[in-house]
């Protein structure tokens, strides 16, 4: 778990990184210096999410249980936790994604703006246009070109945005991190774009409508160190604007970007949610040994 | 380490090339085999170009099998059969198919002079001269029945594919089933299909639209397979980008499931072409027939490549077979371009 290569870790570095496990402090010296950069109380825009005892199924296996989670309109909070401990799985529930599995199943509620998304009649599409969402693997649209991608949101659910498209389009690459390097390409395929630019193109679509909500599932688990540097970077900009939710199976990632920490596991039945707190907390002196045991890297 | 000068300047090689050299025992097996072959069939019974052939390949695989044995043991030794196998394989393919392209060019080229391109039947029998009476009707013919099944079955087979992808909805299984048993109907079966359904029925003579009719019963489950197939290759993480951009499922599948399987789909429709545009037996109880140019697709009989390459058969002169090759040769040609434009004009890129 530990062995993620980071570009500014320093404990990292080198090739002795397989015995060397980063200490909690430092872990939780990232997450201080992180807080005074930004300051989340200024005026923030975006909305409050709120989960309310989410259960979720596939068929018969119980995969999460009874997940209460409270994110604040531009907060910044990150779920972490080894595989399979349903990280991915609650985040899906969190824009109805979940629903695409045929098998699928959950109870509970989620709140965006104090009204619950799965209320009868709520229109879905209406829905997770508020609150986007970036994959695991870039998936930008092959048959479009790196602008059309980004505009793509508005066709797709036809709407039309205040601004004309140029500007959106110079926008939200600029807020994206890519505007230089695509600006000169904007009709060439996205096919033709490195893993990491084709990310933070993706990134630059959902944020064409103007989301309230993020939801990022390991968006840089499939990129290099410079990428998802390029990517946090985004991500700090971004929760000026918009709260957002992150899973991500780096710790210091999580430590980097987030003002807020979950902390998931499974011990062989449904994964549940072990402990919640501010991230600098949760890294320098967690409530539950659980928590202690996962971000000191003694197991996972 | 050391940083060794190397001032030589330095050319491309292919290190793991076979050298003249290494060659030599081949050849010298190859010639081997082919001396025993002559030596066998002059000394036995056999007899004939395919006794040569076939004692070739036998001797000389079993030279190189010896020979492999010897030099680098048995894997070695599996490896050159398996190879061998598999060249005899696509040399018994490739034959009959350069055997069947090289005949029609021949005989076919026999009647192919321009004229037939701005003349029908009208005035000619098919016994007269080849300097007289051209197949531009049945040309015409055969593009009007490739169009109308076309447009027929496309966006039946297009629909019934995304409902089997895409909605997965309950009758999945029934409908994936009937289009399996669909794509097993005999050509003849769907020409009477349409035979004993309308021309009997009601007061409706043959015509392009009704020769077209069981031309498109025969191209939907072609298309509909390749179209599913191709559908399926679409990655799901494309489909849940654009739900997670808030598209309902109609947008996504229209603005990207399907450009994303663009060019599979144009394979989709090519396959079903080539599946009707050689199709005889329907039309002979569904086109009715004409010797010259009908423009109407709807009334009067009308003629087709097949059509006219089954009359100059029947016909059993000379003149009327080598029209007939004459109208094999202008059909490959024709589905050969169709293919290729529409090859060209599916893979244009957007920039």
């Amino acid at each position: 778990m530990m062995s993620t290569v980071n570009s500014n870790n320093e404990e990292n570095n080198g090739e002795d990184m397989s015995i060397t496990t980063p200490s909690t402090s430092s872990l939780s010296s990232v997450a201080a210096n992180h807080a005074s950069q930004r300051q989340p109380g200024n005026a923030p825009l975006g909305s409050g999410l709120e989960a309310r005892g989410i259960h979720a199924w596939f068929g018969k296996h119980h995969a999460l249980e009874n997940v209460s989670l409270d994110f604040a309109a531009g907060t910044v909070t990150a779920l972490i936790g080894p595989s399979g401990c349903g990280k991915s799985t609650f985040i899906r529930t969190l824009n109805r994604m979940h629903e695409f599995i045929p098998s699928a199943a959950m109870a509970g509620e989620v709140l965006l703006d104090g009204k619950d998304i799965y209320e009868a009649g709520t229109d879905v599409t209406k829905i997770r246009l508020q609150i986007g969402m970036v994959f695991q693997k870039p998936n930008p649209f092959p048959s479009m070109t790196i602008g059309q991608n980004v505009l793509s949101g508005l066709k797709l659910a036809q709407i039309k945005s205040p601004k004309n498209n140029d500007d959106l389009l110079e926008e939200c690459l600029t807020r994206a991190g890519l505007w230089t390097e695509v600006k000169d390409r904007l009709d060439a395929h996205a096919g033709g774009l490195s893993g990491g630019q084709q990310q933070r193109l993706c990134i630059a679509r959902s944020l064409a409508v103007n989301p309230k909500v993020l939801l990022m599932d390991e968006p840089c688990s499939a990129l290099d160190p410079g990428s998802t540097l390029r990517i946090e970077d985004t991500i700090g900009q971004l929760a000026q604007t918009m709260t957002i939710i992150i899973v991500t199976h780096n710790m210091q990632q999580a430590a980097r970007v987030s003002d807020y920490t979950a902390f998931f596991l499974s011990d062989g039945g449904p994964g549940q949610m072990i402990e919640v707190g501010p991230t600098n907390e949760m890294f320098s002196r967690p409530k539950d040994q659980r928590t202690e045991n996962y971000v000191s890297g003694r197991f996972g | 380490m050391t940083i060794l000068s190397n001032s030589t300047p330095v050319t491309p090689q292919k290190p793991w090339k076979v050298s003249k050299k290494q060659q030599l025992p081949n050849l010298f097996l190859i010639a081997a085999a082919v001396v025993a072959s002559f030596v066998i069939v002059a000394a036995t019974p056999m007899k004939g170009k395919l006794a040569y052939l076939l004692l070739f390949f036998v001797i000389g695989t079993t030279f190189q099998l010896a020979l492999s044995w010897y030099k680098r043991g048995r894997a070695a030794a599996a490896d050159t059969v398996a190879g061998a196998v598999m060249m005899a394989g696509a040399f018994i393919v490739f034959l009959p198919v350069a055997s069947l392209l090289i005949t029609t060019i021949v005989k076919g080229s026999k009647g192919f002079r321009p004229h037939i391109f701005n003349h029908t039947m009208a005035a000619t029998s098919y016994s007269d001269p080849l300097t007289s009476g051209g197949l531009i009707h049945a040309i015409i013919g055969t593009l009007f029945l490739i169009v109308i099944a076309t447009a027929i079955s496309l966006p039946l087979s297009i629909l019934t594919a995304l409902y089997l992808t895409e909605i997965k909805g309950k009758a999945s299984g029934f409908i994936q089933f009937l289009v399996q048993a669909m794509s097993g109907v005999p050509s003849v079966v769907a020409g009477i299909f349409i035979y004993a359904a309308i021309l009997l029925t009601t007061n409706l003579r043959g015509s392009t639209f009704i020769g077209a009719l069981p031309l498109a019963i025969l191209m939907i489950p072609t298309v509909t397979r390749t179209a599913q197939e191709v559908l399926n290759l679409v990655p799901n993480e494309l489909r849940e980008a654009g739900l997670a951009l808030g598209a309902t499922q109609w947008k996504t599948v229209a603005t990207i499931v399907v450009p994303a399987a663009r060019n599979g789909l144009i394979t989709a429709v090519i396959l079903g072409v080539a599946r009707i545009a050689g199709e005889t037996a329907p039309l002979l109880f569904t086109l009715g027939t004409s010797d010259k140019i009908n423009w109407n697709p709807f009334s009067g009989g009308q003629n087709a490549l097949p059509y006219y390459i089954w009359s100059g058969l029947r016909d059993g002169t000379e003149g009327g077979i080598n029209r007939a090759w004459t109208g094999i040769l202008v059909l490959l040609i024709l589905v050969l371009s169709l293919f290729v434009s529409a090859r060209i004009f599916g893979s244009r890129k957007v920039k």
